[in-house]
């Protein structure tokens, strides 16, 4: 490929993704307010457009109308770099998801993947993991004692948890044998796909996903019944639209993290029997990997709505004491059943 | 002691089971309930646009009503004033002129006749203290402004047009209009029907 072709082509991928993360963030929070008013039995906002289809524009009209406040015993730069950092983390993780396959014009290859990094497992970790700067500086920054405890406990949480998260990683890279993203998504084709051979593995992701993201029943960090709303408590205006969007876009970029780890990415079972070209084959790919990003979304809220908050002890309790072995020992079988060749040998001698 | 109930429940601390312990089940088992919930009928009206249907003896916005001629019935006697409990209405009185037959009923109307909306409790003891069946309650609901002023509501919106006399037939029903010809309610009726009698 000509290094010209090549580099407008990444620029517009990278474009697309951003754009369409933040569209998904964006109608995440009309979807999550629907969804909310549903569970609910009421119908939620339906005033602006059709079906309410506009409130999302309306909010952040709203958000940028309203006065922007920074306490003026706060750390000013700090105040400010916070929900920056929480929002720069949320979108940079995008880059290594695999999307869909390929595309092919005019004999050239498109990948759908903005870069394939041969660690793109340490780099997505590394990159959540810097997460939890921006709410940790937001709520010490704001020099308020519910910003900071807020602070303080999203950090312990996210610390807490990115331990399980990566050991139940761990376990399937055992089983797929590669960091890179794109190869884990590759070999889920047809219905092989990770949640069938781990299916523990997933369950600790999916719990330490939702603590991750903050989300309930992990919400401890902004819970409003304790901690008025926690690490944003000084926040106002876009700066605090910043922290909550945020939020939406990690779930986004969780839910497909869900999908491509555990759920074949953008495999479909059996679509290979009906439809051959490859140009179609990624395109359905990329419409396959979001009814995943969307039902696990659709997951993330319907939790929300379902469970109660855990109290603070409860929440270590199920990291460290719950997760943490759990995961080790997913570990130890997914070992011993890919050994279980040598194991005989030994025992059979 | 005897239970006062048979609702009484012995609580037992049993230690939970490992399913139990699991609240994996339970979790699941929530979200169902929650997501039944999703595919339900909403209760929700949609209120400018939908309105719930009112009770057929609904009392909301005071109609004064004319009569087949078209001259109001009022006479501002101010029995409607006495029977208010909230103190809501007020009126002045004038003598009616000579060339005004068809405007006013009888030889004394009301000038001015104000109902504060906002005082107004919509017992309807107006409308039964009125010997001259010129005050109603109708089915309407009183609209909604910004500011107090605008909820005193005078003859320019209470009077009925005499185009589009305004329906009671809801509230006034023939059983109604029977029970009220009993003795005791005379003074409810008209002028005219009670000099026939």
């Amino acid at each position: 490929m000509v290094f010209s072709t090549y580099i407008i082509y990444k620029a517009i991928l990278v474009l697309a993704v951003f754009a369409i993360t933040l569209l998904v963030a964006t109608y995440s929070t009309y979807a999550e307010r629907k969804i909310a008013a549903f569970l609910q039995d009421r119908i939620g906002p339906d005033r602006a457009g059709p079906f309410g289809i506009l409130q999302p524009l309306a909010d952040a009209v709203k958000m940028f109308m309203k006065e922007e406040m920074i306490p003026s015993l706060s750390n000013k730069w700090l105040f400010i770099l916070g929900p920056s950092l929480a929002m720069l983390t949320a979108c940079l993780t995008g880059v290594v998801i695999p999307w869909g396959t390929s595309l092919f014009i005019g004999g050239q290859e498109f990948s759908l993947q903005i870069t394939d990094l041969n660690i793109g497992v340490l780099y997505l970790f590394s990159v959540v993991s810097m997460g939890v700067y921006g709410i940790m500086i937001g709520g010490w920054a704001s020099n308020n004692k519910y910003s900071l405890l807020g602070g303080i406990r999203a950090s312990s949480q996210m610390i807490s948890y990115e331990v399980a998260m990566g050991l139940s990683i761990i376990a399937l890279i055992m089983v797929t044998g590669t960091l890179s993203m794109k190869e884990i998504a590759a070999q889920q084709h047809g219905w092989h796909w990770n949640v069938l051979v781990q299916p523990l593995g997933c369950l600790i992701f999916i719990i330490c996903a939702f603590a991750e993201t903050n989300r309930a029943p992990f919400d401890l960090p902004e819970c409003e019944t304790e901690l008025v709303g926690g690490y944003h408590t000084e926040y106002s205006s876009m700066k605090l639209g910043f922290f909550l969007f945020a939020e939406y876009i990690n779930m986004f970029i969780s839910s497909a993290v869900i999908s491509t780890f555990y759920f074949g990415g953008y495999n479909m079972p059996f679509i290979g029997r009906w439809i051959h070209d490859p140009n179609m084959l990624a395109v359905l790919g990329v419409v396959f990997l979001f009814v995943k990003i969307s039902f696990f979304i659709f997951l993330f809220m319907w939790v929300r709505w379902t469970l109660p908050r855990f109290r603070y002890d409860q929440l270590m309790n199920l990291g460290w004491k719950v997760l943490i072995p759990l995961s080790i020992l997913n570990i130890v079988i997914t070992g011993a059943v890919s050994m279980r060749e040598e194991i005989m040998m030994f025992f059979s001698k | 002691m005897q239970a006062l109930t048979n609702r009484s429940k012995v609580v037992s601390k049993k230690e939970m089971t490992f399913m139990e312990r699991m609240y994996l089940p339970a979790i699941f088992g929530g979200m169902m309930i929650t997501l039944s919930h999703f595919f339900r009928r909403k209760p929700t009206i949609k209120y400018p646009e939908q309105k719930r249907e009112y009770s057929g003896v609904f009392r909301g916005q005071h109609v004064l009503k004319r009569d087949e001629k078209g001259a109001e019935r009022c006479t501002a006697c101010g029995l409607c004033a006495v029977a208010c409990p909230a103190e809501a209405i007020t009126m002045t009185a004038a003598e009616r002129k000579p060339g005004e037959e068809n405007l006013y009923r009888e030889e004394k109307y009301a000038a001015k006749y104000e109902i504060n909306m906002l005082r107004c409790i919509f017992c309807g003891d107006c409308e039964e203290a009125c010997p001259k069946e010129a005050i109603f309650l109708t089915d309407r609901q009183v609209d909604v402004y910004g500011k107090r002023k605008n909820f005193v509501y005078g003859k320019d919106i209470l009077v009925e047009s005499k185009e589009n006399p305004i329906d009671l037939s809801k509230r006034q029903t023939p059983e109604v209009k029977e029970f009220k010809k009993q003795q005791e309610f005379a003074h409810n009726q008209t002028f005219d029907k009670r000099i026939k009698k």
